[in-house]
């Protein structure tokens, strides 16, 4: 069945084939307005060519590039033993062959995001501020989401529609700069009578497939990239049977004025919820890279008979009030109803770590520190040239010994 | 031969090609209802290793809790010994009610809810729960994919020729759970 959920691929191929089309028309006219005869082919080459080589960089460092953008930190086990226990309870639920890599973002806002190429090699990132707000079914509900971008291949494949934008925008980005240059030189004029005419019609062709294929690509982009956050919602759900927890957990995300500082917008597409938040956006229907978050709510709130994709497909359509086709037709078959489970308890600490903490254990971890619990709860920190090994607790006077590393 | 004869060579080498893919996705799929199947153990076996760290820390503070945390004790026990699919449903179960009676006990001792240790061995146990609950739904998935593979046209036909046969689903615990008196935390 999630072979079935990954080959609802048919539209958002079909929007990424509409991307490639453009960056190929990109280069042809390009390329035709400098040399109509031998331009063309040219410029569709050169196009080839930077794509290709961008993809093979995203493919092998696309994950990493990601992580490091977003400041996101690896955590050992100890560090957050709950984030660990729901990850693995996750990938358990998913089948997936490999746990994820987890990182935390050392930052107040809440958010979260899967990368890497393939359910191997994958990574799940949260920021401190999601950890110090959500309690454990909420968690697991963005864990889930994530989850399903794994499963669901999307991470590689929003790596591909990425590196797509990234081609036209770089490529029309050199041809309007190219002309903006060249545009005082004689260089058009002194050629020959019989190119002249055609090149002029390449050239005002290409300019303005240079000012509007980027736009062109970026609505693609959002297209797709909006499909896709669906999808992991159905199949997020799906895993943890409990649709409660990640809409309250949207919910609390979509509450916080508080806003990522290291985001940009073709990383903003990854996130679980939009980063970059617009006030008062009209237009944001086409432009936004995420669903309006409330709509999402709605649908995982109408989810109260059970939560396999044929119910979410329902529910999806009953709150945009028309058919759609989100899920294929073969990914409904798993008509068995899936029911829902109840609230698990919560496990949290008796008060809730201030997100400030969270971080800076993390900044703390990440530097080599040694962090030693005490039987009384009092965690002490060691810095990495501390050079004892034995270290008495300040609230209790119990001597703990320190494991160097 | 000639022509002829290439064009059914060669249509003959995509056919094999052909069932080639279709049995390889079976075993595919056979393997991860295997996979999924061990996963249960797994936390199975997790759950039982934890228990007795969880008497350790909780018998200092517990002292007037004796019957309860013999009756974990016993519970596990019980359990570790199950053999068939039947008996080990209906063990696990009696564990997971124990487990919450304690729990629920735990709430009366201030001491004790603060205690790092205990914070520590209730995330998880209740994490290993779910994860038992997690597998066992994984476990489904799986026989589901893998029974539909096996029932649909064209490969049905692979799986008949190879004997490909249906997997149970773990449905046995569901019914021993649902026959056992909830125990609220």
């Amino acid at each position: 069945m999630w072979e079935l959920a990954r080959s609802n691929k048919r539209k958002s191929i079909f929007l990424f084939a509409g991307m490639l089309l453009l960056l190929v028309g990109l280069g042809f006219f390009a390329g035709g307005a400098f040399d109509p005869q031998a331009g063309p082919f040219l410029g569709v080459t050169l196009a080839m060519f930077l794509w290709i080589i961008q993809l093979i960089i995203s493919y092998f460092a696309g994950g990493s590039i990601m992580l490091a953008l977003s400041g996101a930190k690896p955590v050992t086990r100890d560090m957050h033993p709950r984030l660990f226990n729901i990850v693995e309870e996750m990938k358990i639920a998913a089948n997936l062959p490999v746990l994820p890599k987890i990182y935390v973002i050392p930052e107040e806002a809440p958010n979260a995001f899967a990368t890497g190429r393939n359910p191997q090699k994958s990574a799940v990132a949260v920021t401190a501020g999601l950890l110090s707000r959500l309690n454990r079914d909420e968690l697991q509900g963005v864990i889930a989401h994530e989850m399903s971008h794994v499963l669901n291949r999307d991470i590689l494949f929003m790596t591909l529609v990425g590196v797509s934008l990234g081609s036209i925008v770089l490529l029309s980005n050199i041809f309007l700069r190219g002309m903006f240059h060249s545009g005082s030189s004689s260089r058009y004029r002194s050629r020959g009578k019989g190119g002249g005419q055609a090149a002029l019609i390449f050239l005002a062709i290409a300019i303005v497939f240079a000012i509007l294929s980027p736009i062109m690509a970026q609505l693609l982009y959002f297209a797709i990239s909006r499909r896709r956050e669906y999808l992991a919602d159905a199949t997020g759900v799906r895993l943890t049977r409990y649709p409660e927890g990640l809409a309250s957990a949207l919910e609390k995300m979509s509450r916080t004025d508080l806003v990522l500082s290291r985001v940009n917008k073709v990383t903003a597409a990854l996130y679980i919820v939009n980063p970059l938040k617009r006030k008062g956006m009209q237009l944001a229907d086409l432009t936004a890279t995420h669903p309006p978050i409330s709509e999402r709510i709605k649908i995982l709130r109408s989810l109260t008979y059970g939560v396999n994709f044929a119910a979410y497909q329902k529910a999806f359509e009953s709150v945009r009030g028309r058919p759609a086709s989100l899920i294929p037709k073969g990914g409904l078959s798993d008509a068995a109803t899936v029911a829902l489970r109840a609230p698990s308890k919560d496990t949290g600490p008796v008060e809730p770590v201030p997100a400030q903490r969270i971080a800076g254990d993390l900044i703390m971890a990440a530097s080599g520190f040694t962090f030693v619990t005490c039987a009384c709860g009092l965690k002490m920190k060691t810095p990495p040239d501390f050079r004892g090994n034995s270290l008495r607790c300040p609230k209790c006077g119990k001597v703990n010994s320190v494991n160097a590393a | 031969m000639g022509k002829i004869g290439l064009i059914l060579i060669g249509v003959g080498v995509l056919f094999l090609f052909w069932v080639i893919g279709i049995f390889n996705a079976l075993v595919r799929l056979r393997n991860q209802v295997k996979n999924a199947w061990s996963q249960i153990d797994v936390q199975l076996k997790r759950r039982h290793d934890l228990i007795p760290n969880l008497i350790e820390t909780t018998k200092g503070y517990m002292k007037h809790e004796r019957e309860t945390l013999e009756k974990v004790t016993a519970a596990r026990t019980a359990a570790m010994s199950a053999q068939s699919v039947g008996e080990k449903a209906q063990a696990e179960g009696m564990l997971s009610g124990v487990l919450g009676r304690l729990f629920a006990v735990a709430e009366q001792y201030p001491d004790l809810k603060a205690n790092q240790n205990f914070l520590a061995l209730q995330e998880e146990l209740t994490s290993t729960e779910n994860k038992i609950a997690f597998a066992r739904q994984g476990y489904n998935d799986q026989v589901l994919f893998y029974n539909n593979k096996i029932q649909m046209f064209p490969s049905n036909i692979i799986a008949g020729m190879f004997g490909f046969a249906q997997q149970e689903f773990f449905e046995i615990q569901d019914q021993a759970e649902k026959a056992l008196p909830k125990v609220a935390f």
